[in-house]
């Protein structure tokens, strides 16, 4: 089965990677963008298993380890979870 | 002094910390590679710089994790001495050891230059052969050494007197222009609660002969060879 994290930064952390991609952007002249924020996406491939224990062993990959929680917040999304496929 | 140096992959500051602490204290020191799990009985362990992992998904945060952490942790948990330098510093508080993280530089620059610092305390094993507030020079070499911790941790971490080194000018003024990196409150390394472990992101190692720009990183590990004496 496969899962989706995304790690992004939490609100009130400076993100200087950023405002340059922000500016960068804008000597693009691409108008109407006001903010950017980067993160990381990651592409998780599990053994198959109930959505409910995936979940919980992806919540663990993330607090030990895939995010700094000090900085960090994730999102998870699993895609077709259940029994096997 | 006896003194263990680790080696991760991709350390590339293990050879001068082992020198430095050699010459200095006139004990080798051991190299401990990262998978053993065994740290000799030594009285110090420096973590030293380097691009450990090649900083993948997060400077340390995949050294954190080798086997001789443990050995670290249960070393720091009983009160014997950690020094992290650098990519050293930044495994520290991806292992918790050490408060806050290191996240990337404010001006999205690597600096590699030497910095003054202010010895904010002299009274800590690592520091006490400086004077209090006395200037340093030290370089830096980093693209993550941004110390960030929420503010109201960091007014904690400030009430507690956790901050042992700060970015100031050659007259140890500490200001914005000072700061190198971002890092809050000029913040250049910090030690624990209990004193026995220190983070800093500049190179004490790579100031301990005067023909190679200067001695002021001796204070460190001769500090730390005089708390360790005998042990």
């Amino acid at each position: 089965m496969k899962a989706t994290i995304h790690v992004t930064l939490k609100r009130g952390v400076l993100d200087p990677q950023g405002k340059a991609i922000l500016a960068s952007l804008s000597h693009l002249e691409i108008d109407g963008i006001t903010d950017v924020r980067v993160g990381k996406f990651l592409e998780i491939t599990l053994k198959d298993m109930a959505e409910e224990e995936a979940r919980r062993r992806l919540d663990e990959a993330c607090r030990r380890l895939l995010a700094n929680t000090v900085i960090e917040e994730y999102r998870i999304r699993i895609e077709g979870g259940g029994g096997a496929r | 002094m006896r003194a263990a140096v680790l080696v991760f992959p991709g350390s590339n500051c293990d050879h001068d910390a082992l020198d430095a602490a050699y010459r200095l204290t006139g004990t080798p020191p051991r190299e401990i590679w990262h998978r053993w799990s065994d740290l000799g009985g030594v009285a110090v362990v420096i973590l030293p710089g380097g691009f450990s992992y090649g900083d993948y998904l997060r400077s340390g945060a995949i050294a954190r994790f080798s086997p001789v952490m443990d050995a670290v942790a249960l070393h720091a948990n009983s009160g014997g001495f950690v020094l992290g330098i650098c990519n050293g510093f930044q495994v520290l508080t991806e292992a918790a050891l050490l408060p806050g993280v290191l996240i990337r530089n404010a001006n999205l620059r690597f600096v590699c230059r030497e910095v003054c610092l202010r010895v904010e305390r002299n009274d800590t094993a690592f520091t006490h052969r400086y004077r209090r507030g006395q200037v340093i020079r030290l370089p830096i070499a980093h693209n993550e050494g941004n110390f960030y911790l929420p503010e109201p941790e960091l007014d904690e971490l400030e009430a507690r007197g956790q901050v042992v080194f700060r970015y100031c000018d050659e007259h140890g003024n500490v200001t914005r222009a000072a700061n190198p990196n971002g890092s809050a409150r000029n913040i250049a390394g910090i030690i624990s609660r209990d004193g026995n472990v220190l983070g800093m992101m500049p190179h004490p190692e790579r100031r301990t002969e005067a023909l190679l720009g200067g001695e002021d990183g001796t204070g460190i590990f001769l500090s730390l060879d005089d708390h360790t004496r005998g042990r």
